[in-house]
């Protein structure tokens, strides 16, 4: 068995250049996605991810993790109003150096004759795994950086009817840096 | 005590010391109608929601306490809408309840069913749908808390037509905490190293201009203010939100800024290397093009909220807090400019050169709106209020009146919401009964809402109401004929269609007319002299009159024009 390769590190593509990662935790009531989204809408800042989960032990909060761009909108100013929601119970700002990002990539795959050894090499040179099989395709899952991801969608392109999804993005603080 | 949800929310409003409510019910509400027969609450039957909303947004101007309003489910609230967004674009503090369908209706397109929440979640500071009536006095609480609390604002509480009528155990939260609002932080520390900062950058200014917004009236600021003004030497200009904030007699008050501001006020601000923002959030109404505002000043800005530092314009200190606050500090901390006395030479050369003016009035041609303010003014009772809808009356208004304390002027400044003017003032009246309350409204404005004056006769509320009736959407008009080549598209009304005096006289008011200079007075003194019903009146204004100075829309404030006689004499 061959070791798991590295993840890729290379530049990311498909983020926008300035993005920033906002780890908003939230109270868990009816409508609060709905408030954040029509802020974004409303004041014009553009969303590029949003993943949505229950915050770490907590039945009251939730936690959102928002990939935005810093390019277009003053992160200060998405911070600011974001924070006057009244729902919004606190906001870290991650820095995409000082944050370690990953998300979550599944794809199903058609398996023909010509290209199952070339899916299998891909789900091996990733490090992904095969979640889902049958006798005409496999679920494929990588869970990884999102550079990692972005390879990973950029080889599978090579193959046809290719039903992928991805989670958006979560983060932490990079240990050792200060939390804001 | 067991009650039903309908009690539990008017205990919780009388817990909440509200002496009057401005609604009209309906189907959803029905329920809570039923208890407020046996509340001491003051209820004020409004002949549309519109009026409600602005009633309670006059009443939170002039007595600094929140505004209540009580509709009920789907067009109720609907039409409650416009009065929201004019509140969240002014900060008011207001609690509207709305009633909604059943809890098992919502989302099957029941009747008089609409998502009020989802409506209102972008023009309110928050909203809440009541989930049982447990929570009511919690939910109840928790809306006044934040809409008087920080940056005040409008918040709604939408509450089902079955939990207004299921039971619940009485209690009323004694703590912030029992509000549950977790999210909610509507003050920080005072950042002592930006103060420091901000002592330094005024020791080393030389044209300094305290620029006064309506965070200044919120925080009840003015007497620190006017001490820190008197201390400091600095002159002062007070924007359409602010008007009363500061003295308008004060020898240091310049006026009001801005596209209609006095030339001195938009001038000095242009000409300034400080500008200590108290309050006031940069509106492009106050600053024209923004690359061209104040292009050598340096901005000290004071906000109770943080968004809106460096929103607009780049802020060299930022002072996140309360305006009376920061003042105090700024105080103690002996925050104090060099001579100001080359910039106050230059400051009054320029009042002395464009003061506001406008063409004398005529003795038979139709009336100078200008001169009809000014009459009114002469002849009302000190601490006067006067409200005004939205237009070239509402500039008027604001120009050739002197506001000389909080709470004296009551008007739609971010929203610009024609319309405003007689219920505002109802409102103004019902929260300061000891007052004379004046409505300077347009004839357009007036023909949006004039029904309230029903409200107003119905419910003894005698505030006056002077139309500056000059047949036009006069302010569009005014646009079409600087910048559309006089070509007039639907802006003409019309003096006559509908008959103002007779409208009022319909309503149960007292209507009166002055259509020349000699007229004027003696009606003027007609109305004084009348204080148990509204009176209504139709003054013939000149349809060409413009307002001066004025800074077209999208150029700088350098190119600010003035009055046309004036404009010989310009350096
Ligand atoms: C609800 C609403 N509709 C339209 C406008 C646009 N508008 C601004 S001022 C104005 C004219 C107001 O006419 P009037 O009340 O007669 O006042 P005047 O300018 O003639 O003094 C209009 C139509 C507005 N501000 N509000
Ligand atoms: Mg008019």
């Amino acid at each position: 068995m061959s070791a798991t390769p590295e993840p890729y590190v290379g530049p990311t593509t498909t983020s926008p250049v300035t993005h920033h990662i906002l780890s908003v935790l939230v109270e868990n009531k009816a409508g609060v996605l709905a408030r954040i989204a029509g802020l974004f809408a409303r004041r014009g800042f553009n969303i590029y991810s949003l993943a949505v989960a229950p915050a770490e032990g907590h039945a009251r909060f939730s936690r959102i993790t928002i990939v935005v761009d810093a390019e277009t909108t003053p992160l200060e100013q998405i911070v600011g109003q974001l924070d006057k929601l009244v729902n919004v119970v606190a906001i870290t700002d991650l820095a995409p150096r000082d944050a370690i990002e990953r998300e979550l990539l599944l794809a199903t795959v058609p398996l023909t004759d010509e290209n199952r050894s070339a899916v299998l090499d891909a789900v091996a040179s990733a490090g992904a795994s095969i979640v889902d099989v049958d006798a005409r395709a496999v679920t494929i899952m990588l869970a990884g950086t999102p550079a990692g991801c972005d390879h990973f969608e950029r080889r599978l392109e090579s193959f046809v009817d290719v039903e992928l999804h991805r989670t958006g993005r979560v983060a932490l603080s990079r240990l050792g840096t200060k939390k804001n | 005590m067991e009650l039903t949800g309908a009690q539990a929310l008017i205990k919780s409003l009388e817990q909440q010391g509200v002496d009057v409510i401005f609604g009209l019910p309906g189907g959803a509400i029905l329920p809570v109608y039923d208890p407020l027969i046996d509340s001491t609450i003051r209820h004020i039957l409004v002949r549309h929601e519109q009026g409600a909303g602005h009633m309670a947004e006059g009443y939170a101007l002039a007595t600094g306490r929140p505004g209540v309003a009580m509709v009920t489910s789907g067009p109720g609230a609907t039409n409650i809408v416009t009065p929201i967004a004019n509140a969240h674009m002014d900060s008011t503090p207001l609690v509207v309840i709305t009633g909604q369908v059943a809890s098992g209706s919502i989302g099957t397109d029941a009747f008089q069913e609409c998502d009020i929440t989802g409506i209102t979640s972008g023009i309110t500071k928050h909203n809440f749908l009541v989930s049982s009536a447990a929570e009511l006095p919690r939910v109840i609480a928790a809306a006044f808390h934040l809409a008087t609390t920080g940056r005040p604002g409008p918040v709604l509480v939408d509450v089902p037509k079955d939990i207004a009528q299921s039971t619940m155990e009485w209690w009323w939260p004694s703590t912030i905490e029992e509000l549950d609002l977790p999210g909610y932080r509507p003050s920080s520390p005072i950042d002592e190293s930006a103060v420091e900062n901000a002592v330094a950058l005024l020791a080393t200014a030389e044209r300094p201009v305290l620029y006064v917004g309506g965070g200044t009236l919120k925080a009840r600021a003015t007497a620190e203010l006017l001490a820190f003004a008197e201390r400091t030497g600095i002159p002062v200009v007070t924007t359409l939100m602010a008007r009363g904030a500061f003295p308008d007699s004060h020898p240091q008050h310049l006026g009001m800024p801005g596209m209609h501001g006095f030339y001195a006020a938009v001038a000095a601000m242009q000409r300034s290397d400080l500008l200590i923002s108290l309050g006031a959030r940069f509106d492009d109404r106050v600053t024209g093009r923004l690359d061209g505002f104040a292009p050598d000043a340096k901005v000290i800005h004071i906000d109770i909220d943080r968004a809106e530092i460096n929103k607009v314009r780049r802020a060299d200190v930022a002072l996140v807090g309360d305006v009376r606050e920061m003042l105090t500090a700024l105080d103690a901390a002996g925050a104090m400019p060099g001579s100001l006395d080359a910039w106050w030479r230059q400051i009054h050369e320029w009042q002395r050169d464009f003061p506001l003016t406008y063409d004398e009035p005529s003795t038979d041609g139709p009336l100078r709106p200008q001169a009809v303010i000014e009459a009114i003014a002469r002849t009302a009772a000190p601490g006067t209020i006067v409200a005004s809808g939205v237009g070239q009356h509402q500039m008027w208004a604001a120009q050739h009146w002197k506001y000389e304390e909080p709470g004296t002027w009551i008007n739609s400044g971010g929203a610009g919401t024609m319309g405003f003017g007689v219920p505002a003032a109802i409102g103004a009246k019902v929260g300061r009964p000891d007052r004379t309350v004046w409505t300077i409204d347009g004839d357009g404005c007036f023909q949006m809402t004039a029904q309230e004056l029903v409200t107003a006769r119905a419910e003894g509320i005698p505030i006056k109401v002077a139309i500056l009736n000059n047949a036009y959407l006069g302010m569009v008009r005014q646009w079409q004929e600087m910048f559309y080549d006089e070509r007039y598209s639907e802006v003409y009304l019309s003096p006559d269609l509908p008959d103002y005096v007779k409208w009022a006289e319909a309503m149960g008011c007292v209507g009166l007319r002055a259509t020349t200079l000699d007229e004027v007075d003696a009606v003027i003194a007609e109305a004084n002299a009348i204080n148990d019903v509204p009176v209504v009146i139709d003054f013939r204004t000149d349809a060409a009159e413009k307002v001066f100075p004025m800074v077209p829309s999208g150029a700088s404030n350098d190119d600010i024009l003035v009055h046309p006689r004036q404009r010989g004499g310009r350096a």
